[in-house]
């Protein structure tokens, strides 16, 4: 595996925040998800390693967890929150419009490689709804028209790089 | 009658023009007074104070603060752990999230006042992991409060030592659920535990006393340490002590968050004034007053409550003043604070089939009635949406959800239950019909499923 050595730093580090060490295996895998776009399965076996846990109590703990993946994403990440405020206020409409700007369905990476939408449960800002959030950061009120603008902006970024 | 105005006391800094939420500004507005004479005070005066306070906790179950306190194994001689409950997802509810962004530092003080009480050296927030922004502001609040000597080793020069670190999740709702989210932390799949007799104030995170408490919750304690118990009783009405921070999402002209002395405010008020009423030309239909899992509530239907002396008072739903008793006296809960308003567009299957879509995702899967109960209830509500309602389906849906609360480990067997039990009482109608109504339906506007 080839984490950056800013990577390796952060997870000696966090190691120490607890007394037993298995209770870093969230933030390890974070770490390098974060790292690597995703968590492939060699990674199992180094957390493992590294927490002196067996491989299966990492695998358990991925698989339960919605946020780890096992397979790489799109270069983009969107994702629609899909529960009841976001619904009443249309946020199934803003996810097709999603699909539609990339060509794409739900779950899956884009043809290009830019995006991967993906339906997610409730994101804790139902008043501002419906909302979305794109890698890391939250877009409230995104209706439609403000979806495409959003869709624009990244297909934007992607001719710049 | 007006609504009452809102008090703002966690609040009172959120959105303000010019508030950041960095320490200086903290400072600059107070901030870690309390702190330093509470570490001057004997810990049981704190703890005291507490419980005086009537303090019930905000993350949904509105047990009383001072009691779970007081719970703690102080004999052990095992270290005492105290971990923030910042993983706000009980669908609805959207408080916590501005705390932490906006003002983590009044959350970092709130919570070393309640360490400092409680001898604990050791705490951890568990922030959502959808919050990224969230953990960082967080990371970087306590650095700033490490080096002002407000966390970490001799605080205040007192000799008393505590750590804060932040932990995040990784999107599962059941980390909520306290002895889920413990399982989490300890680096395990969040099954919650079986109680007894994995009580966490006894057998809590790695097997030692464990405190666990809401954002919210610990930002009252750092009020009630600032102006007393006694104070605090004094916001609110009895046994509903203290604001409550309402967030109201969905159908009505003004959504977001509003504080109010708990019970002071009718749910109509909160609604029609505060929030600006349903949106134009449309009616309310109904209201979840507490997060989703809450029993949903009919506009139109009345309560008939018993007085202290005997006689009774009948309630609109309108009427309802929230408060976490008499919410539970409607047969519902004011749980998280979460209000979810459906107007007369909604179609009430719809909407339930997207609650139980949520359910049937967030079952941990450890008990059987739960895992396959959330699924088929999940199954059912999306096939009749789909066009495939069959007339025995009302009754099949009653059958599994009456099979479910009181036969699981943890409470989210109620919580999946609840929203099926009452959709059927109070729009049985709806459910009932679908089967022959629904070819003659068009596909929805706003599709919820």
């Amino acid at each position: 595996m080839n984490l950056k050595p800013a990577t390796l730093q952060k997870i000696d580090e966090v190691i120490t925040h607890y007394p037993v060490k298995r209770s870093a295996t969230l933030p390890l895998l974070h770490l390098i998800q974060e790292d690597l776009g995703y968590v492939p399965e060699k990674a199992e076996e180094w957390i493992a390693a590294k927490l002196e846990i067996q491989p299966i109590n990492v695998y358990e703990v991925v698989t339960f967890y919605p946020m780890f993946r096992r397979k790489p994403i799109g270069r983009r990440h969107i994702k629609v929150c899909r529960t009841l405020s976001c619904a009443l206020m249309g946020g199934y409409k803003t996810c097709e419009q999603f699909e539609q700007e990339f060509n794409t369905h739900r779950g899956e990476v884009s043809p290009n490689g830019e995006v991967t939408v993906d339906f997610v449960e409730c994101l804790a800002s139902c008043g501002t709804a419906p909302v979305v959030m794109i890698d890391d950061d939250l877009h409230e009120k995104v209706d439609c028209a403000k979806a495409k603008q959003l869709s624009e902006q990244i297909k934007a970024e992607a001719k710049k790089r | 009658m007006a609504a009452p105005e809102q008090r703002r006391i966690i609040f009172a800094h959120i959105n303000e023009p010019g508030y950041s939420n960095d320490i200086s500004c903290y400072v600059r507005h107070g901030g870690y007074e309390v702190l330093k004479k509470a570490v001057t005070r004997k810990p049981e005066e704190l703890i005291e104070e507490v419980k005086k306070s009537g303090l019930r906790g905000r993350g949904g179950a509105g047990f009383p603060c001072g009691v779970k306190w007081g719970l703690v194994d102080r004999k052990s001689g095992k270290p005492i752990y105290l971990i923030v409950n910042a993983d706000e997802s009980e669908p609805g509810t959207f408080k916590d999230r501005y705390i932490m962004h906006q003002d983590p530092h009044q959350l970092i003080e709130g919570t070393m006042i309640s360490c400092f009480a409680n001898n604990v050296k050791q705490a951890y927030i568990y922030i959502r992991g959808e919050m990224p922004h969230g953990a960082r502001i967080l990371e970087k609040a306590i650095a700033e409060a490490r080096a002002a000597g407000f966390v970490g080793q001799n605080i205040l020069g007192t000799g008393y030592s505590c750590e804060i670190y932040v932990h995040r999740g990784a999107g599962a709702y059941i980390c909520g659920e306290e002895t889920g989210l413990i399982e989490s932390l300890e680096g395990k799949r969040a099954n919650p535990r079986i109680k007894p007799p994995y009580f966490p104030a006894v057998l809590g995170l790695y097997q030692c006393p464990t405190i666990v408490n809401n954002v919210e919750t610990l930002c009252h304690v750092k009020y009630i340490v600032e102006h007393g118990g006694e104070a605090f009783t004094k916001l609110g009405t009895p046994n509903n002590t203290g604001t409550r921070i309402f967030c109201v999402s969905g159908h009505v002209q003004r959504p977001g968050y509003y504080e109010f002395e708990a019970g002071k405010i009718t749910l109509g008020q909160l609604l029609n004034e505060v929030c600006g009423g349903p949106l134009p030309g449309r009616k309310f239909k109904a209201v979840i007053p507490g997060g989703s899992s809450a029993k949903i509530l009919r506009f139109g239907e009345t309560f008939t409550l018993k007085n202290k002396d005997g006689s009774t008072r009948t309630l609109a739903v309108e009427d309802i003043p929230m408060d976490f008793d008499t919410l539970a006296a409607c047969g519902t809960m004011g749980g998280s604070g979460g209000v979810i308003v459906m107007d007369d567009t909604v179609n009430m299957v719809e909407a339930l089939a997207n609650i139980n879509a949520f359910y049937s995702h967030e079952s941990c899967g450890q008990c059987t009635p739960c895992r396959e109960g959330s699924l088929w209830m999940k199954k059912i509500t999306t096939r009749m949406v789909h066009g495939n309602a069959r007339t025995e389906d009302a009754a099949l849906l009653k059958s599994v959800a009456d099979q479910i609360p009181g036969r699981t480990i943890c409470a989210f067997g109620e919580a999946c239950s609840w929203p099926t039990q009452s959709f059927l009482a109070k729009f049985g109608d709806e459910f009932k019909g679908y089967a022959e109504a629904k070819p003659t339906k068009p596909a929805p506007a706003t599709p919820l499923i």
